[in-house]
């Protein structure tokens, strides 16, 4: 099973990766510019930590994920997935997930964020991704959909909470420093969470299970 | 002795406010710094702060000034890993980085408790430049 989600979590990575320079760019309007640059050396090292070891399960799997974050982000966005990938640890089983378990997971993320970046809906950050995420999951499993719409319909509602982010003024993070200035710009952190969510969703819908 | 860690995106910065705040000791206390990513770029370095929280002489506390974001939130990530014996001597100071670490060295310095030095720091630390 943790091979599946290895092979996610490398995944994970690469997409991060091929996407150094267009993090970078987002944050250098509103930012200190090294949003990709952070990310893109987290994940490297946690590429060659996926590739040199083997895991019992997910949950070990992705506590080193959330560790090897933190010891090598150097920026905010280190912490803040850090703790997000933290609090997943600690509720993921190695059983196949369903729709519950799915929207634990991103309430668990969501939690992890909060605690640490006490940010809110509507103030330009990654939680701008991810709240609606949560919010159009809870409305599918209302709704009784199937997983496969469910995710589809998320990964919707992220995009659009990413691009929602061009309008806000930022209160949280370097870019608030910016004040009105940070409008009409695209919130690097919410963009590269909805990279690892674009990822994780594909993978699920086309594997079916992971 | 109360003891200061200061915790800043630059080691440049770290250093510098380390030295202005040195001046000001009036006994010998250790103000140590981290500063900068683990390959000296701006930002932080969550295992340094992880080794000092860890190994710092904590016997009557230590008071922490640190500046941007991430320079927090690494410190708050990596103090709540603590047991909970030291993390209660460990606080974060709400105050300017410069200003903070040159107050806290000496209310520290003096001898002052743990709390004296925070509220110390905490009251005095924001200055009216316009009207000194």
């Amino acid at each position: 099973m943790s091979k599946k989600t290895k092979e996610l979590f490398l995944k994970t990575a690469d997409v991060i990766i091929e996407n150094k320079e267009y993090l970078t760019e987002l944050d250098a309007a509103i930012g200190d510019g090294d949003h990709g640059i952070n990310m893109a050396r987290g994940f490297k090292k946690l590429k060659e930590k996926l590739k040199n070891d083997d895991f019992e399960n997910r949950s070990e799997l992705i506590k080193v994920t959330a560790m090897t974050l933190i010891s090598n982000v150097g920026g905010a966005s280190g912490p803040l997935y850090g703790t997000a990938f933290l609090n997943i640890s600690k509720v993921i089983s190695d059983n196949k997930l369903n729709l519950d378990d799915i929207i634990e997971i991103v309430e668990e993320a969501i939690a992890g964020i909060q605690k640490r970046g006490k940010a809110e809906a509507g103030e330009k950050t990654m939680l701008d991704t991810l709240l609606p995420v949560a919010e159009s999951l809870k409305e599918s499993k209302s709704k009784e959909k199937d997983l496969k719409t469910a995710l589809k319909n998320s990964l919707g509602a992220a995009e659009k909470g990413m691009k929602n982010t061009i309008d806000m003024q930022a209160t949280k993070g370097r870019a608030s420093y910016l004040g009105e200035r940070s409008i009409g710009h695209q919130d690097p952190g919410a963009t590269s969470t909805y990279l690892i969510i674009k990822t994780f969703v594909k993978a699920f819908i086309n594997k079916s299970e992971v | 002795m109360v003891n200061i860690l200061i915790i800043s995106h630059s080691l440049k910065i770290a250093e510098g406010t380390k030295e202005l705040a040195d001046e000001m000791k009036q006994a010998d206390i250790k103000i140590e710094i981290i500063g900068g990513t683990n390959e000296g770029k701006m930002g932080t370095d969550a295992d340094q702060i992880e080794n000092k929280l860890k190994n710092l002489e904590c016997q009557d506390g230590i008071v922490v000034l640190a500046d941007l974001g991430s320079a927090v939130m690494s410190f708050n990530m990596v103090k709540e890993c603590l047991p909970e014996t030291r993390q209660n001597k460990i606080k974060l100071a709400n105050a300017p980085l410069v200003e903070g670490a040159v107050l806290g060295a000496v209310e520290a310095s003096l001898g002052k408790s743990l709390e004296e030095v925070l509220a110390g720091i905490e009251k005095k630390s924001i200055i009216n430049k316009n009207n000194l």
